[in-house]
């Protein structure tokens, strides 16, 4: 039961690399211990601070990619070609350094397993993150609520976490996974496509069926994706976005 | 690039450092044009020397946070009100 | 108080330099904004300078570009501790604009399309302290970077080099702007670190 009781102001923290590997090409996990950590919600995210020796800092938000798990938590990090923080996490951070932390937050974006409305879930490349913890959480918690995810990417080697959800796909019951790559398709597969009307009538849930609906990724998709499904019927209050920028 | 905006979940943790609760959850009132939504449904831009939220219907400020090395300061002037869930 | 990441050093270089206080320097132009970009037609803009007794001084873009400008080239520096030396600039001095204008006034609040306002004291506007500016780095200044026009005060952090400037209203009392309103200095001296108010 994952203990989400987070009282008084928060700060931040010093956490401890625990793992740093490769998820695709320019994507890493970052795993960190976090001593006291109480806990998340799936949905919540950390920001993360790097602060050179002048005392120059900068300051960033990752979403939380895991269920909660005692004092692990996990982020994927995509490598920005010209960013400041991504290209410090992902390639210099090494298991036993430290980082500052501030979390958990989000308290809007956030899937509980007590809601019996089945789930949609739609990622735009890294905004697979979130949506990765609520999968996780949900097999984690035995909870049978229907999950369906349609996961947008560029290139089937773009998918992160990609043996862990088509071992998913075939064995957490209620958990459906659809793919959609915008750029190059496996073989076989039809033409590259950007995720459309089609795409979320097919593979998301009627709107009668109430749906909780979980966007995240860059803003313009997110922006998309939220008004076709508004325009499908959906409530607007239950799509629920997070926007990347 | 600087029409680039997140949204209000971006605003957590720093609204968490001064407020013992999550406020990205609470539903407001744009002092501007009256549509009610979440906090975390803003259209927040960050890209200054503070955080600026939006009404994502009329784009009036919302909500401004400014962080200086040992204050903050919260301008809600654009909000009639928040209701913040605060659990039984 | 918080640790050093080993390895870091962001996008900044050093600088041999001197810097304002807390200043990095940026090798790129950061864009900040704090809203949706006006995009403003020249042939639809306008500069109106009022006085505290109510008058209206107007430019159209054609009688802006008819003054006498100046190049100018300066450093800037941003509140989120970026500065950037050197910068070009081409514009009308606020000498010549204000030339005309009768007013007992001491204070300045400046006026954006988009909303945005920012406050100096008038005097900070005069003796070659401040431009209109129309061209940065031998180009016209893009809606990014506050194109079509925007207000140069280099002295002041560049919060109150106002983009998209279409006003200047002359007041008796300070009126504090945007950014004033919310915590950041009514003056703004970088090189006394004048960041928040009370600093």
């Amino acid at each position: 039961m994952a203990r989400t009781a987070v009282s008084g102001r928060l700060t931040w923290r010093v956490a401890s690399v625990a793992e740093n590997r490769a998820i695709t090409a320019s994507a890493r996990s970052l795993v960190l211990d976090v001593p006291d950590w109480p806990g998340h919600l799936a949905g919540q995210h950390v920001d993360v601070r790097l602060t050179a020796e002048d005392g120059y800092s900068v300051q960033r938000s990752y979403s939380i990619a895991s269920a909660p798990d005692g004092n692990r938590v996990e982020l994927a990090v995509q490598r920005v070609a010209d960013g400041e923080v991504s290209p410090y996490l992902c390639d210099v951070l090494s298991p036993g350094d430290q980082v500052e932390l501030r979390g958990p937050v989000g308290g809007w974006f956030v899937w509980r397993a007590t809601d019996p409305a089945p789930v949609l879930l739609v990622a735009g490349g890294s905004g697979i993150a979130p949506l990765m913890a609520m999968v996780r959480a949900r097999a984690e918690q035995g909870s049978r609520v229907p999950f369906r995810l349609v996961y947008s990417v560029r290139t089937p080697e773009d998918v992160y976490f990609a043996d862990e959800l088509r071992r998913r796909a075939r064995e957490d019951a209620g958990l459906d996974v659809h793919l959609v790559h915008t750029r190059r398709v496996p073989d076989g597969a039809p033409e590259p496509k950007r995720i459309g009307v089609a795409t979320l009538n097919t593979h998301g849930w009627p709107p009668d069926f109430t749906p909780n609906c979980f966007v995240c990724g860059p803003t313009g998709f997110v922006e998309t994706v939220a008004d076709i499904l508004v325009a499908l019927g959906h409530d607007p209050r239950r799509v629920r976005t997070e926007r990347f920028g | 690039m600087s029409d680039d905006h997140v949204d209000g979940n971006a605003l957590a943790g720093d609204l968490r450092e001064i407020f013992a609760v999550d406020l990205t959850a609470a539903t407001g009132r744009c002092a501007g044009c009256g549509h009610r939504g979440s906090v975390a449904a803003l259209r927040v831009y960050r890209n200054a020397p503070g955080l600026v939220a939006r009404c994502p219907e009329c784009e009036e400020v919302v909500l401004r946070l400014v962080r200086g090395p040992d204050r903050a300061w919260l301008d809600l002037r654009g909000t009639v009100s928040l209701e913040i869930p605060l659990g039984s | 108080m918080a640790i050093v990441s080993p390895g870091f050093s962001g996008r900044r270089r050093s600088s041999d330099v001197q810097l304002p206080p807390g200043q990095y320097l940026a090798e790129d132009f950061p864009v900040l904004t704090a809203g949706p970009t006006p995009r403003v037609p020249t042939d639809r803009w306008e500069l109106t300078i009022s006085t505290e007794a109510g008058h209206r001084h107007v430019w159209s873009w054609q009688q802006l570009m008819e003054l006498p400008a100046e190049k100018i080239t300066t450093d800037i520096h941003c509140v989120t501790k970026w500065s950037k030396l050197g910068t070009r600039w081409k514009g009308v001095s606020l000498d010549v604009l204000l030339e005309e204008v009768e007013t007992a006034a001491d204070f300045a609040l400046v006026q954006s399309y988009g909303g945005y306002t920012t406050n100096l004291p008038l005097e900070d506007l005069l003796d070659g302290q401040a431009w209109i500016a129309y061209r940065y780095d031998g180009d016209e200044i893009t809606p990014e970077h506050g194109g079509p026009a925007r207000l140069l005060v280099p002295h002041l952090y560049f919060w109150k080099s106002a983009k998209w400037v279409r006003g200047i209203q002359l007041l008796l009392e300070d009126e504090p702007g945007f950014w004033e309103t919310a915590g950041y200095h009514d003056y703004g001296d970088p090189w006394r670190e004048q960041r928040y108010q009370g600093d």
